[in-house]
Parts: C-alpha cells; sequence; structure tokens
C-alpha cells in the first residue's frame, strides 16, 4: 500500500504525557523505566544497552550490531535460539536493533508474561556464550544483511560516502552495520570484550510500557535483574568532530538508473545544546523548522519544489533532536524528471537562503504547532513507540520529564527563533553535498562497494 | 531458576476476559455503504478508513496503474480547492489523510483529533476528496511523473524486481499479475477521464466499507459515518474478477542484475480470504516460514547454514487466491545452495507435516499473540477492514482463537497436500553472476 501520511512524524517523537511514567535505579545501577497504558492487556518491555556503532574504534566498525545477532545465539542456560523459542511459544513478538547511539532488545507480550522476558533478559546480560561455531555462521548473516541493505543499493552506498564526508573524526561517519572489510576481520574474542565492557547493569536502561502496576514492575525487574554484579561505568572516549570551515561536496558514479542527493547541516541536539553558546530552545527551533520546510504536503518543500517547481520528485528532510552527539539536519532529494541534481540543489539551496533572510509566516508557524499537537496524542495510540521515546531519551543522555513539556516548548518557537537558527547553521561552510550520478547498469557485474571509508566509490 | 517448565507456567491461565474486547457495531447506509465502529474513549482521537472494491485488479485492460494514481489524486483538487488549499486544510488541524491501494482494494485513511472544531473540518474536507475530486490535469501530470521516478527507482532494486516478476509469471494474464503501481507503457497511456471513469465507476455507497474507531458515541459515529460517505451514489457492485488459473507445472526464470545478491521468490496462487483450509495452512505457514527466526526454513538457511539475513514465506489471502510467496537473498555464489535447501525443506513438510511439539508451539504463539493484534486503534481499523472488505463474519475476532486450537497435524498435512505443490512452483531468481 502506498501511503501518504501528511504528519510530522519526526516531531512526534518525543511527545508522550509523562504523568503516568514512575522510574527507579536498582542497586547494581540498572534504571527501571515504567509507563502505564491500560487499554490493553498488553504490555513490551525493552533493554537499553549505551552502545552504538559511534562507540567503535576504526577497525572494528559493525561490532555492536554483531553483537546484537549474537545474543540470541546462547547463554549458560540457553541453547542458540532458544530465546527465540521461549518467547514465541508465550505469544510474545521480539527483536533488537542498533544504531549509532545504543543497541536495544525488546519482547512484546500478553501482560503476564512479563517475568519471562525479564528472566531470558536477565540471563543474557550475564551469561552469553560466545562460540566460534555460532559466530562463524551469524557472521555471514550479517555480510548478506550489508548486502542486502547498501550493496546493492544505489542509495544506501551514496549515503555511506555522504557520512565519511560530513563527518571527519566523529564515528558517525562510519555504518552502523560496518565496513565489510571489518566484518571480514571481527573474532569471537573481540565480541567477547565488547560484550564485558558495555552489556552491565549500570549501561542499561530497562524500558517498560503497558498494562502493568510500577511497584510490581520494579520488584520483578528487583527479582530478575537485582542479582546481576554491578560493574564499573564504562564511559566511551568522547570524540569531537571539528567544526566544519568550508563546504564539502562529492560525487558518487555508481550503476544506478535515478539521480539523488543529499544535503546535510551540522546541527546540536538536546544534548549538546544549554551550553557552549548553543541555546536550549535551538534544537525545538530546528525541529520546527524541518516541519516548515518539510511537514505535510503543505510545506515549502512540498509545495514549491514538488508541487510547483516541479524540479524535485521527492524531498524529505530529517533531524532527530534526541542524538547522543551532534547530528545533522539531512535533506534528500530525487530531482524530477528533466532536471539534474545539480538545478535540484540550486532550487533547495534558495529555499535556505529565504529561511535565512525571512521570517517564517504566522500560518506555517500555527500548521506546524497543530501537527505537533495532534502528533503527541496519536503517539500514543502505540505501547510499542511510547516505550521507544523512553528509552530513546534515556539511552542517549537525555531525562525523559523533558516530554513534560515538549510540546509546550515547541509552541513556544517564534518566528524570529527559526531565523536565528538558520542563520546559525544553515551555512554554506556547515554544508556537505553528495551527489549519485547514476553510470550505465551493466548486465550481471555487482557495484563495486567500499571496502571502508568509500574506497572503490569515487 | 531458569527452566523451561517454569517459563511456560501460566500460559493458559490468561482470563478469557482479557480477549474478549473487540465490540463492532455494524449498520449499512441508504446508498449501500456499510459502516463498522468500535467505541475507544481512551485517547482524544479519532480513526477512520474507507475501503472500495477498487484496487489494482480493477485497472482496466492496458492501463495498470489507474487505480493507483485515481487514489493517489484524491487529494489533489476537488470542484473549490486546490491540492495545496487541501493540504493546508488536513494539516491545519493536525489531521493525516492518506490514500493507496493494493491488488484488492483502494484505502483511504484519516486520523484527527476528536475536538469537534478540529474533526469537523477534516471530515467535511474527507467527504468531498471522496466524493468529487476535480483530477486537474496539470496534477495528474505531476503525479505521473513521480510515478514514472518510482518505476525507475524500482529498476535498480532486485528485490522490486523479483517481486514484480513473481506475480507476472505466477497470475499471467489475471488482473493479479501486474503491478499496481502499473508499467511504463501503461502509465503513459492513462488519461484523465480514464480516472474520472474510473472514480464514477468504483468510489460509490455499494462498493464501500467504512471504518471508524475511537473516541465518539454510536450516535455520533453514525452521523460521521454518513457526513463521510452518506452523499455517493449508490452504485453498483463491480462484477466479480476473473478466476485464477492453477499451475499445473512449475518453472524457472531468471534474470540477470547487477548485483552482490539473488534475490529468490518461489510460489505459486495460495488461498483466498475465507478459504476453507484457511486456519490449517496459516498454522502450518508459521511453523514452514511464518514465525519469524524460529521457522523451519529461518532455522535451516539463517540459523544452521548463514546463507541469508531474511528467509519467509506466507500465503496473501485476498479475494482470489494470493500468492503461496517464498523468499530469500542470498551472495549470488549460494544462489543455487540456498535453493536447494528450500526446497528440500519445503517439500519435507508437505509430505510429512508438523510435529506434535512444533503444532504445539505454534498454538501458543498464535492463540498467545493475540492480545497484541489488537492493542491500538490503528490495529483494530486495519482488522476492520479486512473483516469487512472480504465478508468475514463480525465475531471473525472472537473466534480467531479456538478456531487455531481446533487445528490438527492431520489437517495441516492434509492441506499442504493438496494445496502446496512444490513440483508446480514458479521461482524466479534476480541477480548477478556466480
Amino acid at each position: 500500500m502506498i501511503h501518504k501520511i501528511s504528519g510530522l512524524l519526526f516531531l512526534s517523537l518525543l511527545l508522550i504525557a509523562c504523568s503516568q511514567t514512575h522510574e527507579t535505579t536498582l542497586d547494581n545501577g540498572l534504571r527501571v523505566i515504567v509507563r502505564e497504558d491500560h487499554r490493553s492487556p498488553v504490555v513490551v518491555s525493552q533493554i537499553w544497552y549505551k552502545v552504538g556503532s559511534q562507540d567503535e574504534p576504526a577497525e572494528l566498525t559493525g561490532i555492536s550490531h554483531v553483537l546484537e545477532h549474537m545474543m540470541f545465539k546462547g547463554t549458560a542456560k540457553l541453547k542458540p535460539n532458544e530465546f527465540s523459542r521461549i518467547i514465541a511459544a508465550n505469544g510474545g513478538r521480539e527483536n533488537a536493533f542498533t544504531s549509532h547511539d545504543y543497541t536495544a532488545y525488546f519482547q512484546q507480550l500478553e501482560k503476564s508474561r512479563l517475568p519471562i522476558a525479564f528472566e531470558l533478559e536477565a540471563e543474557r546480560m550475564q551469561n552469553l556464550v560466545l562460540t566460534e561455531e555460532e559466530f562463524n555462521k551469524e557472521i555471514k548473516v550479517v555480510m548478506e544483511e550489508r548486502r542486502l541493505r547498501t550493496e546493492d543499493s544505489p542509495e544506501a552506498l551514496a549515503g555511506e560516502k555522504f557520512m565519511v564526508t560530513a563527518y571527519e573524526k566523529h564515528s558517525y561517519r562510519n555504518p552502523i552495520i560496518g565496513w565489510m572489510k571489518d566484518l571480514e576481520s571481527i573474532t569471537v574474542k573481540d565480541l567477547r570484550d565488547w560484550y564485558r565492557r558495555f552489556y552491565t547493569p549500570a549501561n542499561a536502561v530497562l524500558v517498560v510500557a503497558g498494562d502493568v502496576k510500577p511497584q510490581e514492575v520494579f520488584a520483578l525487574a528487583k527479582q530478575h535483574f537485582g542479582p546481576v554484579p554491578a560493574a564499573p561505568p564504562v564511559k566511551s572516549p568522547e570524540v569531537a568532530e571539528p567544526p566544519q570551515k568550508s563546504e564539502r561536496r562529492n560525487r558518487v558514479s555508481i550503476p544506478a538508473e535515478v539521480p539523488y542527493l543529499l544535503l546535510g547541516y551540522h546541527a546540536p541536539v538536546h544534548a549538546s545544546a544549554g551550553r557552549d553558546g548553543i541555546a536550549e530552545w535551538e534544537p525545538y527551533a530546528l525541529s520546527i523548522l524541518g516541519g516548515v520546510l518539510d511537514g505535510g504536503q503543505a510545506s515549502r518543500f512540498k509545495h514549491e519544489l514538488v508541487r510547483e517547481k516541479k524540479i524535485a520528485a521527492g524531498i524529505d528532510v530529517d533531524y532527530s533532536a534526541t542524538s547522543r552527539s551532534p547530528t545533522l539536519l539531512m535533506i534528500e532529494a530525487t530531482p524530477a524528471n528533466g532536471h539534474t541534481a545539480e538545478e535540484t540543489e540550486k532550487a533547495i539551496r534558495q529555499q535556505i537562503e529565504r529561511i535565512r533572510n525571512e521570517l517564517v509566516t504566522a500560518a506555517e508557524l500555527k500548521r506546524v504547532k497543530a501537527q505537533v499537537v495532534a502528533s503527541n496524542v496519536y503517539s500514543r495510540d502505540s505501547v510499542f513507540y511510547q516505550a521507544m521515546q523512553l528509552g530513546r531519551l534515556a539511552a542517549n543522555g537525555l531525562d525523559w520529564h523533558m516530554l513534560d513539556d515538549y510540546v509546550e516548548k515547541l509552541n513556544a518557537v517564534t518566528a524570529e527563533q527559526v531565523q536565528t537558527v538558520a542563520r546559525k547553521y544553515l551555512i554554506d561552510s556547515n554544508l556537505t553535498v553528495t551527489i549519485l550520478d547514476p553510470q550505465p547498469m551493466s548486465k550481471g557485474k555487482p557495484r563495486a562497494a567500499p571496502r571502508r571509508g568509500g574506497g572503490g566509490v569515487h | 531458576m531458569f527452566t523451561r517448565g517454569l517459563l511456560l507456567i501460566g500460559l493458559f491461565s490468561v482470563p478469557a476476559s482479557a480477549f474478549a474486547g473487540v465490540k463492532i457495531e455494524h449498520w449499512t447506509l441508504a446508498n449501500g455503504a456499510r459502516a463498522y465502529f468500535v467505541e475507544s474513549r481512551e485517547l482524544p482521537m479519532l480513526q477512520l478508513r474507507v475501503v472500495f472494491d477498487a484496487g489494482s485488479s480493477r485497472d482496466p485492460a492496458d492501463k495498470a496503474g489507474a487505480a493507483t494514481l485515481t487514489a493517489a489524486m484524491l487529494d489533489e483538487g476537488t470542484k473549490d480547492l486546490s491540492a495545496n488549499e487541501i493540504a493546508i486544510r488536513f494539516e491545519g488541524v493536525g489531521a493525516e489523510f492518506g490514500a493507496g491501494v493494493d491488488r484488492d482494494m483502494a484505502s483511504v485513511s484519516l486520523r484527527s483529533l476528536s475536538d469537534s472544531g478540529l474533526l469537523n473540518p477534516a471530515l467535511d474536507l474527507l467527504a468531498q476528496v471522496l466524493e468529487a475530486p476535480a483530477f486537474p490535469a496539470a496534477d495528474l501530470e505531476l503525479k505521473r511523473a513521480q510515478s514514472l521516478i518510482a518505476l525507475q527507482k524500482d529498476a535498480q532494486s532486485p528485490g522490486a524486481i523479483a517481486a514484480k516478476a513473481f506475480y507476472r509469471e505466477l497470475y499471467g494474464q489475471h488482473p493479479y499479475a501486474s503491478d499496481p503501481l502499473g508499467d511504463e507503457k501503461s502509465l503513459k497511456a492513462i488519461t484523465r477521464e480514464d480516472l474520472i471513469a474510473f472514480h464514477r465507476r468504483y468510489y460509490v455507497g455499494a462498493n464501500a466499507q467504512v471504518m471508524i474507531v475511537g473516541d465518539v458515541s454510536k450516535r455520533q459515529a453514525r452521523k460521521i459515518v454518513e457526513r463521510v460517505v452518506g452523499r455517493l451514489p449508490a452504485g453498483k457492485v463491480p462484477e466479480p474478477l476473473p478466476p485464477v488459473r492453477k499451475l499445473i507445472t512449475g518453472w524457472q526464470k531468471h534474470v540477470t542484475f547487477p548485483a552482490t545478491q539473488t534475490h529468490v521468490n518461489m510460489g505459486h496462487p495460495g488461498m483466498r480470504r475465507g478459504d476453507p483450509d484457511y486456519f490449517p495452512l496459516y498454522v502450518g505457514n508459521y511453523i514452514l516460514g511464518g514465525g519469524g527466526l524460529v521457522s523451519r526454513l529461518s532455522v535451516e538457511v539463517r540459523e544452521k547454514q548463514g546463507l541469508s539475513y531474511s528467509v519467509y514465506s506466507y500465503f496473501l489471502p485476498l479475494r482470489l487466491p494470493g500468492p503461496l510467496y517464498i523468499g530469500l537473498q542470498t551472495k549470488n555464489a549460494q544462489r543455487d545452495q540456498a535453493l536447494k535447501l528450500v526446497r528440500q525443506v519445503l517439500t519435507d513438510f508437505v509430505v510429512n507435516g508438523p510435529t506434535e511439539k512444533e503444532l504445539e508451539a505454534a498454538k501458543k504463539h498464535l492463540s498467545g499473540s493475540y492480545p497484541l493484534r489488537i492493542d491500538s486503534n490503528g490495529k483494530i481499523a486495519e482488522y476492520l477492514a479486512v473483516i469487512a472488505f472480504y465478508g468475514l463474519p463480525l465475531n471473525y475476532l472472537d473466534e480467531f482463537i479456538p478456531r487455531i486450537e481446533a487445528v490438527t497435524i492431520k489437517q495441516i498435512r492434509d492441506a499442504f497436500r493438496r494445496r502446496v505443490r512444490p513440483e508446480r512452483m514458479v521461482t524466479v531468481t534476480v541477480g548477478g553472476e556466480r
């Protein structure tokens, strides 16, 4: 089904009411956050480890994600895949995901099965068994995953090239799934070290949402996770990305059918705001700015560039204010037929110039804010999503209480503040541009994929 | 203690009341439109979905993509409002409008806050775009151009190429064969008049079902439904689709494509909604390839051999038999090895059926996960649409667990032997040289 959603999905990221959210910390340092939602007899349990691809050294890219795969491969008490079998036989759904910032595991269950999820999750927090045999099979699965998502996708390859260009030092430059070369050289010992270092109670956050009572969940968490031994806190060395001095650009010339372009401006996040000359309101203003440019079919990009000028077939803005490290305000676009990527880029940059030079209108602000308020309510229709919001904030070192006044703070953003952040961040010297320049697709021969850092792609 | 026994305690101790829960109100409007309502007061929001028998299987001959374009054009302008004015009005009240099609149905959805000052303008607008879209010529050209680019993007994706080729091979001349998006030639042939005619023919009361879930009373719901689709002309229910042919022999089709992996799709027409074998096939397929990482296909192909990131099988039940769809991707050099293994697992399952233990685990999962299927307004609205569109009994959800629990090994084996024929399957492979 093709669905056109005119909502501001990215703005709804944080919007939930907090009155029904409770928190405790176990003696071993594990934080437990519980969100009550009694609409249905279900529960979601998520454990978030504060380790993601940004914590990886240059030659071990992808190791967090490989470890995520290996977490299903057996423990002292569980045979490989038995975790999944037990959850399935209890009517549960489960999976895991790895990002630049965190690795998280979840189970969705009928509410009476929560103890099962806790028992299993506490077991693999401390007793994972990593064997050569299982690793040798699973690393092949991860390589297939990389082929599927990246090697055979021209846009994903262009995206990798973009990231290594936009970031010089910070490891956001490396793909979450890792470079193939590193996947080929990661060892079981590397994984054991990674597991020991990051999979500790104090480096994790347990989030439970659903038809539960907080005190009962706390007691249950204490029973299952309490015995996990405490470990010294881990701290990854923080690598600051040096300020960008001038515009960066490159072309990725690979076999493809459709041109594509990526523009990204370095931008602050909540975690970096409130100090170093970055006002606390700036990420809120950037979120609203994103809404003016791309929030729905009436937004500037959709209305003016896609519909009126017909210079882009599709265009999207992505800005996530809740990352652990400073992020990018990204614009990705597909040129309309008959237009080059450069022409589309020029039209986008004219729009950026306009938002720097002119105040956004009261009508635009009002519309974006109406979407914010509505998204806040819609997001509460999903129990899973509510847990995601809390977990993401907590894992990234943000205080989830910020949800209490998040809508209010977005609503307080003024046209002048939008202009201020546009003038501060949406400037040429802070911009990276990558253009996918399609080359003829010769039959049968795969694209030359980057071994590392974009080598093999020009 | 950590034992399997302990973990399974309480499996059937869930009170039955936890499973009851979706109370469906149903009524029919004067123009034949049927309404399905579930009251849900916890959140101040409303989920509406209007479905028509107007999916891509209703595309006129040589005009594949007409159904998709019709749906995409609904909010592109009415007699009085431009596309941009429509967008401003929906978004100004925080409403989310969406429209799309699959092979059977066109589906138009609206999510709105239930506050009447915000809801009412959104409902009026929804009624207008359903009843009187203007299909402005310039906006049609824009949508057509966007669809052509979407086709080009599909042409650089081995997965998309494989899926399209699979449906073409399976369904031949049947309307299910074509891609809902259309193809380059058909998209270029579609005229504004085609869309106007398509809309007039299919977006009518007799052909409409309205789902409404959320924070309103039944009395309000009746008014809302009347307001949204009450003015649609009655029209007629469309003719039945031509029958789907049964394959009497299998074949293999390879598409050479410059990729590191080969995408493999395998299957044949499978089952329809309301099929008498639905539950044995559904439960059986969970064991074969539907159960995520614990299915036989996943265990053999992924867990034991590391051949693929994703390997699965599913029945897509449509009005007529939709495909039994088996899929995986693996690096080119492993193509034959993976294919051989999948065929082996499949044949073994068809011949021997599941074990007692597998069936028990499947039933536990499928009944135990029932509450997860209906835990949000959005999911309930989707279920309602399936129940309504395919004429399933209103107590379908209540009957779900008993029907699952009643399935036996013998029924699964019997249904699979009759309905799943590995020797009559089409195999599509898209990928590079080995």
